[in-house]
């Protein structure tokens, strides 16, 4: 058989650094790791990529991507990646968030970086659940789900209801790209990565802030094997978390 | 002198920070540092820089934060309740080994307190108010002039060493006006191989506090800190010694209690009386062993602080015989009194 018949049709993005992550088997964040490395280097962006990274499981994410990495305090990476893209508007900057990091502690700043229509884009990993920490409550936990510090369930009349971040955010001017997605299937995957392509290819253009929420797995919290929280996102999280586009200016 | 100007020390502060290089400034409003962000606000646009109102100063801090790994000259101001808020953001920035100039104009508390100046921020700014093993370099002006000139040394420094540089003042300074000489910028240049620029033609690189592994890695971190801090120790200590030669008595003082002590060192040697004054111009490093010179052969150290007494644990530490060193201090936005210093050090008779 001759082996020049045979071509490269998937392989290891250049933005991806080689190495075996930390991430536990069914992980989400691995996923979307993936999804932007491959949208980097589809743009040929990598050697102007800054990775602004949370507090929370992928605190370590500028140990995977193969570009710039900067660590941000819990909740301040559209803080930091402000004051890194102003310093350097040519730079692709990438603000990765965790639902903690973005939707507790961190509310003011997605906010009002969002609001300034900072040319940055964000990419908020909601996995309903503080995956670092050992599986407390987050913002947008759901109603009766089982975490550390809701062992009865979450209680909407104790601690309030999940958040909707795109649905927030949308109520504000600036923003010129919000779209949830979710990594629970193929299809789906497929059109997260759509999505932080579009987010990324906004800023490249100028255009603005852009915000990609991404419903994700967290089996170990959850306590589920994976193929259980792939299932559990689509039958619990998608009906409260509509996907879709909520803005494409 | 014609090239002397009458400026604001908040305002002269700026313009210093200019002078400098400085073309970024994240800030929020609090009193009495509002002329730091008006006037940055102002004139940043002229040079070509940003000037941005943050959300918060926990939000300005992490901005700053971003700046600097992005290699540029960045500086935030605030006052005491603010600078409060930007602790975390000190601590991640010193774990990081940014380089940045940070402002506290001083007002009273604890809490709320009160929109006059102070120098209760002592402790919070020489000790560490963030979590961990840091240190920052604390400058401490006393004139519009020192505000101005400091601040420019404070960006050398803070590049130098790849730390934070504290100007402390207080909300006295900030608010007077007096005759000053702008700087001149230093030229010197520094190079940030570091910073994030995109990974082009290089590795990428990482601007992080995290040392998770190995496990010893953040030891090294510590350890690495500790070398630049005994190197700053030893060649960044700042002082004025004020009539110190032959005094029996010394006072102890910085930023605008310094002012009113060298009131009244001039009166009471009119009097006859021998007494002469210690200034810190750097609060960290403390100048310990120029303070114990001048100390040596004196019957009496008066400590002035606008606090109930922080400074004096510095002062204790450093001269030999903390018996002597003694205390006078206002708070809560009060100034100290020429005449009851002058009272104090008659009253050690011989
Ligand atoms: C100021 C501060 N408070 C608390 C923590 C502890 N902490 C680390 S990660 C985290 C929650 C992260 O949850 P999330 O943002 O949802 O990220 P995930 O791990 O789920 O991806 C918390 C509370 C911290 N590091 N810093
Ligand atoms: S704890 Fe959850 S979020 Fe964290 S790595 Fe494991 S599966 Fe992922
Ligand atoms: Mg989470």
């Amino acid at each position: 058989m001759e082996t020049k018949k045979f071509k490269y049709v998937y392989d290891k993005p250049e933005a991806l650094v080689d190495k075996v992550t930390h991430y536990c088997p069914g992980c989400g964040h691995g996923i979307v790791h993936k999804l932007l490395a491959e949208v980097m280097d589809e743009f040929g962006v990598r050697e102007k990529a800054i990775i602004v990274a949370p507090v929370g499981c992928s605190v370590l994410i500028y140990d995977y991507m193969n570009f710039d990495g900067c660590e941000a305090s819990h909740g301040r990476a559209p803080a930091v990646a402000t004051g890194l893209k102003r310093v350097h508007p040519d730079n692709i900057v990438v603000a990765y968030q965790g639902d903690g990091d973005l939707l507790a502690i961190g509310t003011g700043e997605a906010i009002h970086a969002a609001n300034r229509g900072e040319n940055f884009t964000t990419i908020f990993i909601n996995n309903a659940i503080y995956g670092m920490t050992g599986g407390q409550m987050a913002p947008t936990t759901m109603e009766n789900q089982i975490t550390a510090t809701t062992p009865t369930g979450r209680d909407p009349m104790d601690v309030g209801y999940p958040i909707r971040g795109c649905e927030l955010l949308n109520s504000l001017e600036a923003p010129v790209f919000i779209e949830r997605c979710s990594i629970h299937d193929f299809k789906n995957t497929l059109k997260t990565k759509k999505a932080i392509k579009k987010g990324i290819k906004n800023q490249i253009e100028g255009r603005g802030y852009s915000f990609i929420e991404v419903l994700s797995t967290c089996p170990t919290n959850w306590g589920m094997k994976p193929q259980e929280a792939a299932d559990w996102v689509k039958d619990t999280m998608v009906p409260y978390y509509p996907l879709g586009n909520f803005r494409d200016n | 002198m014609s090239d002397q100007i009458l400026m604001k020390g908040n305002e002269a502060l700026g313009e210093a920070a200019i002078i400098a290089g400085c073309r970024f400034y994240f800030g929020y409003p609090i009193t009495p540092q509002n002329e730091v962000p008006a006037y940055m606000a102002r004139r940043l646009p002229d040079v070509g820089g940003t000037f941005l109102q943050a959300e918060s100063e926990i939000a300005a801090i992490n901005m700053v934060y971003g700046a600097s790994a992005a290699g540029a000259r960045v500086m935030t101001s605030s006052s005491s309740p603010g600078i409060s808020l930007k602790q975390e953001g000190l601590s991640y920035i010193a774990g990081a080994e940014l380089p940045c100039v940070v402002v506290n104009i001083m007002r009273g508390g604890p809490g709320l307190g009160n929109i006059a100046g102070s120098q209760g921020d002592y402790f919070q700014s020489t000790r560490g108010g963030g979590n961990g093993d840091y240190r920052q370099l604390v400058l401490t002006p006393a004139t519009v002039q020192e505000m101005a000139d400091l601040t420019v040394l404070a960006f050398d420094l803070a590049d130098k060493y790849r730390v934070t540089v504290l100007i402390l003042g207080d909300g006295y300074l900030g608010q007077i006006s007096e005759a000053l000489t702008l700087p001149k910028p230093t030229g010197k240049v520094f190079d940030k191989p570091w910073a994030l620029t995109g990974a082009k033609g290089r590795k990428p690189n990482k601007v992080a506090s995290l040392r998770l592994v190995p496990e010893s890695s953040l030891e090294e971190l510590n350890l690495v800190l500790d070398e630049k801090y005994k190197s700053i120790s030893a060649n960044e200590c700042r002082s004025e010694s004020y009539l110190t030669d032959d005094a029996d008595y010394l006072l102890v003082a910085y930023g605008t209690s310094s002012r009113i002590c060298r009131e009244a060192v001039n009166e009471l040697r009119e009097e006859g009386i021998k007494v002469g004054l210690f200034r810190l111009i750097t609060a960290w490093p403390f100048p310990a062993e120029a303070l114990r010179k001048a100390a040596d052969k004196t019957k009496k150290i008066l400590t002035v602080e606008m606090s109930l007494g922080q400074m004096i644990e510095d002062v204790q530490l450093s001269v030999k015989d903390s018996d002597k060193v003694d205390f006078y201090g206002r708070s809560g936005g009060m100034l100290p009194e020429t005449d009851e210093i002058k009272r104090r050090i008659k009253a050690y008779g011989n």
